[in-house]
């Protein structure tokens, strides 16, 4: 599954991207390496961005990315 | 001169720090990328000169865009790094800091932020950091400037960092160091992280936003107008007024140095909005008409950037931005653009591709008027009640939009999506806001004024010659037949290659209808960036691509000059 189909307030592990490299490490760069435990916040209408949070670090990703992005749902909701 | 680096991850504090340390101010900013290129200053410790570069933040030494270039660039002529990091979320920031390292050049760390650990429950044992890396690691929080002196001294005592990790995985070696030296006590969210996190969700997002930008020009336009009334014009009527009647005596209305000077009387009376001398007109439009609006757009602009709200709007804006093929951080160089062109077309370095460079370009030369431009089209057509504004407002967001649209369909290329960290909610320091926004007015005025004047010197010459009627006779097809406007008009043109304030200004004396202002206003907003945005133009985007702008510039200038004239008529307006 993706971070796209993820509820709000839901968490997940990061397990890695679909696509680019370069996208690919962008994201690791930014500290999101497979393993890591990320929670979704919101979703935004109409194709807007989502916006999760990895730490203590906030990030807003495009609508399509986030469709890449594939993570393991884990238990725990905020 | 030894070379000292100012380096680490996007919206660190780099430049507050960078300020603190040589004296030189940057325009900083609450949001990743406002540095787009790097910047110099001097630094004097013990009689010896240090080079202090200010360099582009970057997460990685492997880049991704071209700030980040910059960044892997600057650091081969480096003899010292200042590595500098949010204490507020170490484990990110530690990733460069790795990578770093491995360069082999003396390094010191540099925890900024540090006030906000305490209150966001974060515990970092110094002493223990420093072990890891055996070099002198400074806690600071920049823009008070605490902290900063100690790194001064600390200077003498960087060093090569004898940390030593194996193979790639960077990650895992950061997760062992965290776990040994930070702490982090479960607190409750504070207020400004949960209004952090209310205005980027859609709700209350968006209505929260609607109700900010709504403040913001409504604040713009109070505090501006107020300044005007109450301090320029009285300033302009009781001082200026009588000196000047005084020197139209002595030169004798009509001479050439009183037409250059004072321009032409009103009923015997100086005239500071149409007469067209430097001391009337090139005084009282940048001073009066414009300034006062400059003023307080540039105070709410800071205001937002350094709360950290302008990404948040940015974000909210993403999807609308898609529109013209752009994302939600295409919104920023548009918003700064508003203020002046010359630092909107800046901003364009951190789009990451061509695409989204040449759009966003296109549209704020074509579709975005300066601040400056905006007030006298205000001044011009306020006479004609709020009407006037709308229907111009009106025209200039769909013209906008339908060169967005065409744009992103036509352009080569992909239109990337966004892909942004969101700062945190911070503070706004009063010293470092007032000392942005008086940088940004003073900016101002050293790039109008010269223009001004020689905009003013050329009407004059213009007219003396009786050039401007040749031109207008030449043009008149275009701009009486299509355009509905009178000859005159295409001195404002002239005019406006130079400096668009003073050419919408030329339009005041003329006496056009109501349905002329409208055109006349907007088609001195698409045709042509000012001189100063158009050179900035050829270097950001190359001669070839600043071409085809041109071209889609005098395209656009034909269709809706002509377009607008004829449905304004039909409407009779």
């Amino acid at each position: 599954m993706s971070v796209a189909d993820l509820k709000k307030g839901e968490k997940a592990v990061f397990l890695g991207m679909h696509g680019g490299w370069g996208m690919r490490r962008r994201l690791e760069a930014m500290g999101m390496y497979p393993g890591v435990v990320l929670t979704k916040i919101s979703d935004h209408l109409f194709g807007g961005p989502v916006i999760i949070r990895i730490g203590r670090m906030q990030l807003a990703v495009g609508k399509h990315m986030a469709h890449r992005i594939m993570v393991r749902r884990i238990g725990g909701m905020e | 001169m030894k070379k000292l680096l100012l380096m680490g991850n996007p919206n660190v504090g780099k430049s507050a720090l960078f300020s603190r340390l040589t004296g030189v101010h940057v325009v900083a900013a609450n949001y990743p990328g406002s540095t787009v290129e790097y910047t110099s200053g001097h630094l004097k410790r013990d009689g010896e000169y240090w080079e202090v570069i200010d360099v582009p933040g970057t997460y990685t030494l492997e880049p991704t865009c071209k700030a980040e270039e910059v960044a892997v660039k600057m650091l081969d002529q480096g003899d010292l790094i200042v590595n500098v990091l949010d204490a507020t979320n170490l484990e990110r920031n530690l990733n460069l800091s790795l990578q770093l390292v491995k360069k082999r050049i003396p390094m010191i760390m540099v925890l900024n932020f540090w006030d906000e650990t305490a209150h966001k429950g974060i515990h970092i044992n110094l002493e223990q950091l420093q072990q890891v890396f055996n070099i002198p690691i400074l806690p600071t929080t920049a823009v008070s400037g605490e902290g900063v002196k100690h790194l001064v001294d600390m200077i003498p005592h960087a060093r090569t960092s004898s940390f030593d990790y194996s193979g790639k995985d960077r990650w895992n070696e950061i997760g062992k160091i965290i776990s040994h030296i930070q702490v982090l006590e479960h607190k409750h969210h504070t207020f400004g992280e949960i209004l952090g996190e209310a205005s980027i969700k859609p709700f209350p997002g968006i209505p929260l936003a609607v109700v900010v930008l709504f403040a913001c020009f409504l604040a713009i336009w109070w505090v501006g107008d107020s300044i005007k009334t109450w301090i320029v014009d009285p300033l302009f009527g009781s001082l200026l007024d009588p000196l000047l009647t005084d020197l139209s005596h002595i030169l004798g209305a009509g001479s050439f140095l009183h037409n250059l000077l004072l321009g032409g009387l009103r009923n015997g009376a100086i005239d500071f909005e149409g007469g067209f001398g430097i001391l009337t007109t090139g005084l009282y439009v940048p001073f009066a008409i414009v300034l006062p609006y400059i003023i307080t757009f540039y105070i709410v602009l800071s205001v937002l950037e350094d709360t950290g709200y302008l990404p948040r709007l940015g974000i909210l804006l993403d999807r609308a931005m898609h529109t013209v093929g752009l994302h939600g951080m295409g919104f920023i160089p548009m918003l700064l653009a508003l203020g002046c062109n010359v630092p909107g077309v800046m901003a364009l370095r951190t789009m990451e591709n061509e695409k989204a460079r040449f759009i966003c370009a296109t549209l704020m030369a074509i579709a975005v008027p300066c601040w400056g431009q905006l007030a006298v089209i205000i001044a011009l057509l306020s006479g004609s009640g709020p009407w006037g504004i709308s229907v111009y407002a009106v025209s200039m967001v769909l013209i906008w939009l339908g060169l967005g649209m065409i744009l992103k369909r036509g352009v080569k290329g992909e239109s990337l999506e966004i892909f942004i960290e969101i700062p945190p909610y911070r503070f706004p320091y009063p010293r470092v806001l007032l000392k942005k926004i008086w940088m940004r007015v003073v900016h101002f005025l050293k790039e109008a004024l010269p223009f001004v004047f020689l905009g003013i010197i050329i009407v004059n010459l213009l007219y003396l010659s009786r050039v401007i009627y040749i031109l207008g006779d030449i043009a008149a097809p275009v701009f009486t037949t299509l355009f509905g406007l009178p000859r005159e008009t295409v001195g404002a043109v002239i005019v406006g290659l130079l400096r668009k304030d003073v050419a919408v200004g030329m339009l005041l004396p003329l006496g056009l209808s109501f349905k002329q202002l409208i055109v006349a206003s907007v088609m001195l907003t698409v045709y042509f960036p000012c001189m100063a945005t158009f050179l900035l133009l050829i270097k950001e985007l190359g001669l070839k691509r600043m071409l085809k702008a041109v071209l889609i510039m005098l395209a656009t200038f034909l269709v809706t000059g002509t377009g607008l004239n004829a449905l304004l008529s039909l409407l009779h307006w």
